[in-house]
């Protein structure tokens, strides 16, 4: 298998290189929806488009699949430049956000519908129908109307739809958006599986971090129509580049300020607070430290150099089944949620109180510290 | 107590429009479906005897009698009818590209439209018709127009054609078909559009198997509204058409006024509004399986 950390593995199927998109506001003056974009999606790979709404990453899939025209850049697929490609002639396929599935025809022709306007003989389109509709596990609803369809249903209808033909790339905009939260968290296992079996290259399009963080090999964080950052869910996670990355995947608290040198080197913010950091960081450099909950714990009894101290008041214990969230609020006002291993000291933070004052401990080498510098926004 | 509540408001609602549909439609249809099986008086009206002869007349079955048959009635209903479904179609064919350019339009505009085709509903039709004669007659300002830019070389006849009768009613009846195809097309999704082309159609393939039968509802609605009034209209022919296209409508208008044969008049109408009622019949026989079909 390919090696899901490192974009340049295998040929790329999709690129996009410097896109830049402007749109006309309503109110007059111009959006940029997408500014100096760059990005490949390599054979067999599950890359997934993430920022909140109005980040551009809906436009950029629009632009590659031929909807919306770039200003300036391009977009190649399979190394062949798509400009001036119209969308009926591009190898991708594009599973839509309301499915947009034909409300005349049954399951099948809705299916076929792609084979039907490109020629493929009947005999190949029953197979290749009977073939998409078993993949995506809707064999015996053949025959039923999109109105007769649960709203699962019709995300598979549109999946076999998109599928049918082939694509060297399928493109999904939020498709699971519509669905309950039961039925989305067992169609995105699906989808991985699929993208699987099939083979081919997905690039979904998503605001849910969770969903980005279950399903892809690479996420693309986009903010304001930039790139924030591309990585693996693992590497967005524990180190991402901008705080804008850190904020928008996983919980956790950010706190900016200035390196102070030493034997015990921290962090000094604005509002007095000195947090401990790993050693090695250039005294007086701006930087933000990012604490995750799972990062902190009860602190140990004994002082040991090798763990920072926080001391902050509980606000909210919260039950999770496993594990147990508490919501506290440091003297600066500043919210940190805390999830403590159970057992051994953590067992202590279990019982407290809302209204305890809690002493707090992470190990000094853990948070990942993001330099100001890099930080676009 | 609910269910005699829910009476009283049924009653309330709807008693005053089917009071007035009880008194003003069904009652002259009956009333006309009488006179239809009575004999014609002398001088108009009717006498109270059982005669159905006027139904063998446009068989050419006149009196009990065999005549030599005379296809001039049979012609008439043709000519009705054909120049009803080319209405149709010049309808259709003005409205339907229309319709999908205002579905493009920002919506304040799109309103504005809407408002437009409806503007002619203001004034009386009398009057927009006469406002045709005076375009189309030889003096009129259409051969005017073509003799002053010396396009033609003397006044051509088109009033009193069957040109003029289909420009006159595709005139008045443009809005019937407009409306109801503008609500359909309206309706359209776009992402049905870009799912089509995402596919591999191309722009025509897309309108034929996607814009068309997503549309087929209000084309035919339209074509009802539009078909029905053709049919029986009688002033557009009357003033745009003269003497020489004479349609259904002129010829019971004939019958009453100036043959005074109330029966046969009577007939005609009958024959005709059991065509209405057919199409009508088959359009929401149609129409409702399209839109219930499992």
């Amino acid at each position: 298998m390919r090696d899901a950390g490192s974009p340049g593995s295998g040929s790329p199927v999709a690129e996009v290189f410097d896109a830049v998109k402007r749109f006309t506001a309503p109110e007059g003056g111009t959006v940029t929806a997408l500014d100096q974009v760059s990005l490949a999606v390599s054979a067999g790979e599950f890359v997934t488009l993430l920022g909140p709404s109005g980040c551009g990453k809906t436009t950029l899939l629009r632009c590659i699949s031929g909807f919306e025209d770039l200003d300036s850049g391009e977009v190649r697929i399979d190394g062949t430049p798509m400009t001036g490609v119209p969308a009926q002639h591009r190898p991708v396929n594009t599973v839509f956000q309301t499915y947009a599935l034909f409300p005349h025809l049954r399951v099948e022709a809705n299916v076929a519908y792609g084979l039907e306007v490109t020629g493929v003989p009947r005999r190949e389109r029953v197979e290749r129908v009977a073939q998409a509709l078993e993949q995506v596990g809707l064999q015996g609803l053949e025959r039923r109307k999109p109105d007769q369809l649960s709203g699962g249903q019709r995300q598979r209808v549109a999946l076999a739809r998109a599928i049918i033909n082939r694509p060297a790339l399928l493109l999904l905009d939020e498709p699971l958006s519509a669905l309950d939260r039961n039925l989305r968290h067992s169609m995105q296992l699906e989808l991985k599986t699929l993208q699987h079996e099939l083979g081919i290259c997905f690039l979904f399009v998503t605001h849910d971090q969770e969903e980005a963080l279950t399903m892809s090999d690479r996420i693309v964080v986009l903010n304001h129509g930039r790139i924030e950052q591309i990585g693996t869910p693992e590497q967005l996670y524990h180190t991402p580049a901008t705080t804008f990355v850190a904020e928008f995947i996983g919980d956790g608290a950010l706190f900016s300020g200035t390196v102070e040198g030493g034997p015990d080197p921290a962090i000094v913010t604005g509002d007095g607070l000195r947090l401990t950091i790993r050693d090695g960081v250039p005294a007086g450099r701006r930087m933000t430290m990012l604490l995750r909950p799972e990062q902190l714990d009860a602190a140990p009894a004994a002082a040991d150099p090798a763990f920072g101290i926080v001391e902050a008041t509980l606000e909210q214990s919260v039950f999770y089944g496993a594990t147990r969230q508490l919501v506290c609020r440091l003297a600066s006002g500043a919210a940190l949620t805390v999830t403590p291993s159970p057992g051994g000291e953590g067992d202590r933070l279990y019982r407290a109180e809302p209204g305890d004052l809690l002493r707090l401990a992470y190990r000094r080498a853990e948070p990942h510290l993001i330099e100001e510098a890099h930080d676009g926004g | 107590m609910a269910v005699r509540r829910d009476r009283v408001r049924l009653t309330v609602l709807l008693g005053p429009v089917s009071l007035f549909l009880g008194i003003c439609f069904v009652g002259p249809l009956v009333v006309m479906i009488i006179y239809s099986l009575l004999e014609p008086g002398l001088y108009g009206g009717v006498e109270w005897n059982f005669y159905h002869w006027s139904y063998g007349r446009i068989l050419g079955w006149a009196d009990g009698e065999w005549e030599d048959f005379d296809w001039v009635y049979a012609e008439i209903f043709l000519r009705s009818a054909r120049l009803a479904f080319i209405n149709v179609l010049i309808t259709l064919a003005l409205c339907y590209p229309a319709a999908l350019w205002v579905r493009g339009l920002p919506r304040r505009w799109r309103l504005f439209i809407v408002f437009l085709i409806t503007l002619p509903f203001f004034i009386s039709l009398v009057v927009r018709l006469f406002a045709w004669v005076l375009i189309l007659r030889p003096t009129g300002f259409l051969n005017s127009s073509l003799l002053g830019l010396g396009l033609i070389e003397e006044p051509f006849d088109i009033i009193f054609t069957e040109t003029a009768v289909l420009i006159g009613m595709a005139y008045v009846l443009l809005p019937f078909m407009f409306l109801p195809v503008y609500a359909s097309v309206e309706k359209l999704d776009h992402s049905l559009f870009e799912a089509s082309s995402d596919l591999g159609a191309s722009s025509i393939q897309t309108f034929f198997r996607v814009t068309v039968p997503l549309t087929l509802p209000g084309i035919a609605a339209g074509s009802v509204l539009v078909f029905i009034p053709s049919l029986g209209n009688f002033i557009v022919p009357d003033l745009l058409g003269g003497a020489k296209v004479l349609m259904i409508g002129n010829l019971i208008e004939q019958q009453f006024l100036s043959a005074r044969n109330w029966p046969f008049g009577a007939v005609l109408s009958v024959m005709m509004m059991a065509i209405m009622f057919l199409l009508i019949l088959i359009y929401l026989r149609r129409i409702g399986r399209m839109q219930t079909r499992p």
